[in-house]
């Protein structure tokens, strides 16, 4: 029998199921293509503008799969099942995009002051979102690990760019080998969800274990299977009890990295996160949840409270948002989907300008990253300043911001699954976490300028990237309807 | 007209925000910026003299009613109106910031531009939060009022600012957020869900509120410490004195005058209007904590070396007096209580700007540093006893019909709460009159203060409004009250329901 009637050839249907994910492909092999000839000293520009163009090439790409998909109907299957094309999927590739436009603008003064030339940073955050492009739309284990590693290899090559920096090298080190064990994890979850269902398609799992969701009794391999793939996932996004490595990780690597791998990778282990749970009809989803969820935002708040460098304050702070998002998890799909949907694309905009801030002010070799340097800024530097104020307001969840809403939501979903609890625990660190973030606040504005922290004004790339973000975050704040329906949609088309 | 009376709560809310917007735009050494700010701020009191005059007296339901779906998923509504209660809370707002503004012409110096966006911003939180009629919108302007209030208190505040902004700050969000639990534990349960307050209430009434019996009392008890700390109550109180004694003047007089009563609104129109049953049965605690208040905060107020501190305390023991109003539940102590409101915004905010007029020339608040003073200035003690007998409740003057009326409720709910309350009404003679003899009277006995000038036409500009507001309202209280009476009886009906339920059993 030939090959060709087993295996049916992939169709133009297929290719538009991972149009952009092709399209950063091709853009990253060209910038590695073309580092090695050209000049070392003026190569950056020509390759980050490249990058830039490629993911905004696929930040149009994802528009363009958005409306293919309303108009022809389409059921967005691709590649024999592996890939399924649905406005969630869409909405993640929109978030990957518009953080990687974000992170490639905010890098050029960065590598610059940093005196980093190399052009395969670039290339790897475009790979990067490659793998997180396909994590969002694939609907196999298999694959889904494979994306996995594809967006965790290039985040842990961009953790130790400061080559000069002993403590990147850490960085990139601790989060290598963590990140494989966390991995190795994720892989005996699924090995053992083969096990107990016979098959490593969502859909397929989704169906043999939807027959045990009215009792709530699965058999005993898929519950240990949905728990391990979880503590793999759980590390990803830096959700306790798997978050130590985050704090060590964030502080060595490059400001824009932490921007980029605390909002993009995170941002599509949810999305995976939420195909598992909901999708997959994850037995023992609220208990798990439930825990991790609390136990993130307690950890992570209590232990922001006391840190003195910015980037360990917001690693800290990273974590405690990891838990706000897990508390969607524990609710309802329909309310909690929508919610953690907002949550994620509201936290990108804001962590990603928050921590372009950071980079800027950083200077070289990022001496400037304690909160004593930060005294005084509000005088010396009030555009940049307020700025971060902005974003500083938005992730304590303060009204006309994104992150208002996004709380907002969150509760308000965890609310109407009948998670009083949980919803308390989460009000009342929300709170708490309003000390730390309003403490940056404080000095910027409330200290006397020490004056040996230079000021550099902001180039054109970063004050691109910040208006940007500040416009997502208060466009999230004061309009949050249309992004609140599309997500509502998406959810009604998941099942 | 109708256009207007549609839209102008919304023009009055929103008019101190555009012209902060405005004021951004304008160079940072520009020297109309005070004038600016004078002008937009006096623009929007213009603006809202459009609601008493086109406000029915006699209608005791929400008026200037304006509805727009926000959001659809949750439902949210941009809902804004106003009844008696809110009325007169409103005009409080915008009568007392063109004053602010008057107030700090010189006293702020530096980042005045910055100082002004910000008075401005505020002025906005507060009118939305008094007219704002969606739970979501309220929760909105609620914490919308803290960030520049803090900022206020941090930057342009005294000595310990930082640490007085940042546990105003922290105090006031950790104690809103159990609120919000119960925003959303009301709206999760309502059917159809709904952050509207007018929906909710009704869905109360018909019993359309899911698991309601076993979550009422917590729920109350969440809205409750959000305004406990607000008004403060007993034992929530601690964070009034340092962010009064650091903020700048026009801090202070926004903060007594209107800030505190985001608090006693909140309990008259959510704790009243959502839950009266619980309100009732736990009225018991909340008199004795709000009597405590008026005591300690009056005895507190007696021994304080520190001017503002003494009139921050005095604030604590007045707004004990409007608790005690409320949950009198009598018809006479809840007109008490909004009439309180009222005159101690005036009476008091108009205490801190002479506070602040003496601080300017001396840059002290201690009574010991003067003595004295009604020799070398013989305006300004004319104008503070005035203020200060307005706010020790003379007859004819604004504080006094207040206090009598929350008293006579105090009397009709229980005695002996109307004995302790009364007791405040002298121990507030006390602790002002004598306040006033150690700094005005006998000789004086700092030289510096022998040449200090007396109020200049600014500040009498400033003074002159307070003063004659505190004797119009203390001559011809009824002008107010008839607007607040329809909306406070309406207030207790669910009570008088409930007590015929009881009295037929």
């Amino acid at each position: 029998m030939p090959l060709a009637s087993i295996v049916e050839t992939p169709g133009s249907s297929d290719y538009i199921g991972i149009l952009p994910e092709i399209i950063l492909s091709v853009f990253g092999m060209l910038i590695m293509a073309l580092d090695p000839v050209m000049d070392e000293r003026r190569s950056q520009r020509t390759l980050g503008g490249i990058a830039l163009a490629g993911s905004i090439v696929a930040l149009v790409a994802s528009f363009f799969q958005a409306h293919w998909l309303t108009s022809t109907g389409a059921p967005g299957l691709a590649f024999w099942n592996m890939i399924k094309l649905d406005a969630f999927s869409v909405f993640f590739h929109v978030v990957v995009a518009a953080v990687t436009i974000l992170v490639i603008l905010s890098s050029y003064e960065y590598m610059e002051v940093q005196q980093i030339r190399a052009g395969e940073y670039y290339a790897l955050i475009v790979f990067g979102a490659v793998g997180m492009d396909l994590m969002s739309s694939a609907m196999e284990l298999v694959l889904i690990f494979i994306a996995l590693e594809i967006s965790s290899i290039a985040t842990y090559i961009l953790a130790g760019f400061r080559r000069r920096s002993a403590i990147s090298s850490e960085s990139s080190l601790k989060y290598f080998l963590l990140g494989s064990f966390a991995t190795a994890f994720f892989l005996y979850g699924v090995a053992l969800i083969f096990g107990a269902t016979g098959s490593t398609s969502i859909a397929v799992i989704g169906k043999s274990l939807q027959q045990y969701s009215g009792n709530g009794h699965g058999p005993m391999l898929a519950y240990i299977g949905i728990a391990l793939m979880f503590v793999g996932l759980g590390f990803k996004v830096a959700a306790a009890p798997f978050h130590i490595w985050t704090p060590d990780v964030y502080e060595g690597a490059p400001s824009p990295v932490v921007g980029f791998m605390s909002t993009a990778p995170k941002a599509a282990v949810f999305a995976v996160l939420l195909r598992i749970m909901f999708e997959a009809h994850a037995p023992g989803r609220v208990l798990l949840i439930w825990i991790a969820a609390a136990l993130s935002m307690t950890i992570g708040n209590i232990a922001a409270l006391v840190q003195d460098n910015v980037k360990r304050l917001l690693a800290y702070s990273s974590i405690a948002h990891a838990g706000y998002l897990l508390v969607a998890f524990a609710s309802l799909p329909a309310n909690g989907i929508p919610a953690a949907m907002f949550y994620t694309a509201s936290y990108a905009a804001m962590n990603v300008g928050a921590f372009a801030v950071v980079g800027h002010f950083a200077g070289a070799g990022e001496r400037y990253v304690t909160i004593e340097d930060y005294a005084g800024l509000g005088k010396r530097s009030p555009l940049l300043a307020s700025v971060l104020t902005l974003f500083l307001l938005s992730l304590i969840g303060i009204p006309i911001t994104g992150g208002f809403f996004a709380k907002f939501y969150v509760f308000s979903a965890a609310m109407q699954s009948n998670l009083i609890g949980l919803t308390i625990v989460g009000v009342i660190n929300s709170a708490v976490a309003a000390y730390y973030y309003l403490r940056i606040i404080v000095f910027m504005y409330m200290r006397e300028p020490r004056q040996e922290v230079p000021v550099t004004p902001v180039p054109m790339g970063l004050g691109f990237a910040l208006g940007l973000s500040l416009a997502i975050t208060i466009y999230l704040g004061v309009q949050p309807t249309r992004i609140l329906d599309y997500a509502q949609k998406s959810v009604e088309l998941l099942r | 007209m109708n256009w207007l009376d549609n839209n102008i709560l919304t023009l009055i809310t929103f008019a101190p925000a555009v012209g902060a917007a405005l004021l951004m735009v304008f160079p940072r050494r520009h020297r109309d910026i005070r004038v600016f700010a004078l002008v937009i701020s006096l623009l929007t009191f213009v603006l809202s003299l459009h609601l008493p005059a086109h406000f029915h007296r006699d209608q005791a339901g929400f008026q200037f009613d304006t509805k727009v779906q926000w959001i659809t998923t949750p439902n949210i509504h941009y809902h804004m109106g106003m009844d008696g209660i809110s009325l007169w809370l409103v005009i409080l707002t915008t009568f007392l910031t063109p004053l602010c503004v008057l107030i700090s012409w010189t006293s702020i110096h530096e980042r005045v531009k910055e100082f002004f966006i910000l008075l401005l911003i505020l002025e906005t939180a507060l009118i939305g939060v008094f007219v704002a009629l969606d739970l979501f919108l309220f929760y909105f302007f609620w914490e919308a009022t803290l960030i520049p209030m803090a900022l206020l208190i941090g930057i342009y505040g005294h000595g310990r600012r930082v640490y007085a902004a940042v546990k105003f700050f922290l105090y006031t969000m950790i104690a809103s957020v159990f609120m919000l639990a119960g925003i959303l534990w009301l709206y999760a349960n309502t059917t159809p869900h709904s952050f509207d307050f007018v929906d909710i209430q009704n869905a109360m009434r018909q019993g359309q509120v899911a698991n309601f019996a076993g979550a009422a009392q917590w729920l109350f008890l969440g809205f409750f410490i959000a305004f406990a700390v607000k008004v403060p109550l007993f034992p929530f109180h601690t964070w009034l004195p340092d962010a009064h004694v650091e903020a700048p003047t026009a801090g202070s007089v926004l903060l007594a005058g209107v800030l505190l009563k985001m608090g006693t609104y909140g309990m008259l129109r959510f704790n009243l209007g959502l839950f009266p049953e619980q309100a009732r049965a736990n009225a018991w605690w909340v008199a004795i904590l709000a009597l405590i208040g008026i005591v300690y905060g009056a005895l507190v107020a007696m021994v304080q070396p520190n001017m503002k501190k003494l009139i921050a305390y005095s604030s604590i023991s007045h707004l004990g007096f409007v608790v005690l109003g409320i949950f009198s539940f009598t018809q006479a102590g809840l007109n008490g209580a909004m009439f309180v409101m009222l005159a101690h915004g005036v009476s008091t905010g108009a205490l801190f700007m002479l506070a602040g007029i003496i601080y300017e020339r001396r840059h002290t608040y201690e009574i010991s540093e003067f003595g004295g003073l009604a020799t070398p200035m013989p305006k300004y003690s004319t104008f503070f006893l005035f203020i200060l007998l307005a706010s020790v409740g003379l007859p004819l003057l604004n504080g006094f019909i207040g206090e009598f009326l929350v008293l006579s409720g105090a009397f009709q709910a229980k005695i002996w709460w109307g004995v302790v309350g009364a007791t405040g009404v002298i121990w507030s003679a006390c602790y002002l009159l004598w306040m006033y003899q150690r700094v005005f009277f006998g000789v004086v006995k700092h030289e510096e203060n022998n040449s200090l000038p007396d109020l200049n036409l600014r500040e009498r500009v400033a003074l002159w409004p307070a003063a004659i507001m505190a004797l119009a309202m203390g001559l011809a209280p009824l002008l107010w009250l008839n607007a607040i009476d329809p909306a406070v009886h309406n207030a207790l009906v669910p009570f008088t329901q409930f007590m015929s339920k009881v009295v037929s059993q």
